[in-house]
């Protein structure tokens, strides 16, 4: 688990956050001077919660009290992948460089930690982090600096390319993994009923996705148990032969 | 919203942020010996991706007919082999076209 490795295997998510960033950039761009944008993405590593926040510092009534409430329920995903990550990573991962590389537990960076199949090392999560946080950073610059260049329909068209790299992670797993296709399902059902049931529309989207992914978990943790890493490695093969 | 408050503001998110990845990180150091909770945790990163991904992306874009063209898109380049990059783009070239056909109907 080399630091090379890690850059290589970081270079799709880096590209795919340039293009993300880039439209944080645009939007943050309307009330806020590029380097204040930038620094946002610089301190956080997020997309969704970048989002919201930027929502809540652009709306006059937007409290501190909210934004800590919004920043805590939406990203709270990361703790579920902080535990998840913490049964993946290599002993030689100490408690410094844990604190030091917590801030690289992104959706992306943990869902290819997870298709690894030797043990994370420090120095190869480091590596992975490293392309992605350039990204990031870059593709807010440039996109605040753009600013209003481009028009919406290019910018629309670009914020989509998030999505696109979330479905390719899940697909491949759902194609070779039927229970994980059932897990997704009920992740998918369930956050459409938080979407259009009118008596579930008042709870905010970050607590919505964290109680779809723990139902469907752990429906498909008791229904079809893993029996051990293999079968979930198995999958990914073809991911890493890439 | 004036520099002070930006900054106040910055500072709750990235703290709260940090500390949500950094604290249970830092604390779980021995493996989980429950196989059902790491099954639940195997199942973890895909359900939360699923729902991140669905409804959101019908309300990303301009119209919720791209946003659904680029989800069928985006699905059939995944099951085709495309990687993370390809299946971004092929979801991007999707919004493109299909609002950019909205726009001159």
């Amino acid at each position: 688990m080399k630091f090379t490795k890690g850059v290589k295997d970081g270079l799709p998510i880096g590209i795919g956050y340039f293009a993300v960033s880039f439209s944080f950039g645009i939007a943050g761009s309307k009330f806020l001077t590029w380097p204040l944008v930038t620094l946002i993405s610089m301190t956080n590593v997020t997309s969704a919660g970048q989002f919201a926040g930027l929502q809540i510092m652009a709306d006059a009534a937007g409290t501190f009290v909210e934004m800590a409430i919004a920043t805590f329920f939406i990203n709270l995903r990361y703790s579920l992948m902080a535990i998840s990550l913490s049964q993946k990573v290599a002993p030689s991962f100490g408690t410094g460089k844990r604190l030091l590389l917590a801030m690289g537990i992104t959706d992306e960076i943990y869902a290819v930690s997870m298709i690894q199949k030797e043990p994370v090392t420090p120095i190869y999560f480091l590596g992975l982090f490293t392309l992605p946080y350039a990204g990031w950073s870059l593709g807010t610059l440039t996109g605040a600096v753009c600013g209003e260049i481009l028009p919406a329909i290019v910018t629309n068209a670009l914020g989509v390319a998030l999505y696109g790299m979330f479905i390719a992670i899940v697909v491949p797993q759902m194609k070779v993994h039927k229970p994980t296709m059932i897990a997704v399902a009920i992740a998918i059902a369930c956050s459409l009923a938080f979407k259009f049931v009118p008596a579930l529309s008042g709870v905010t989207v970050g607590f919505a996705i964290i109680i779809c992914a723990l139902i469907a978990s752990l429906i498909g943790a008791a229904l079809f148990p893993i029996k051990d890493d293999e079968s979930l490695d198995a999958k990914n093969e073809a991911g890493e032969a890439k | 919203m004036n520099l002070k408050q930006y900054f106040i503001y910055l500072a709750v998110m990235a703290v709260v942020t940090y500390l949500l990845r950094a604290v249970p990180f830092v604390l779980l150091k021995s493996k989980l010996k429950s196989p059902f909770w790491r099954s639940f945790l195997a199942y973890v990163p895909y359900t939360v991706l699923a729902a991140m991904t669905v409804p959101a992306i019908f309300y990303s874009t301009d119209s919720k007919l791209s946003g659904a063209c680029a989800l069928v898109a985006a699905v059939v380049a995944s099951l085709f082999g495309a990687g993370l990059v390809g299946v971004a783009a092929v979801a991007c070239v999707t919004v493109l076209g299909v609002d950019g056909i909205m726009l001159l109907l």
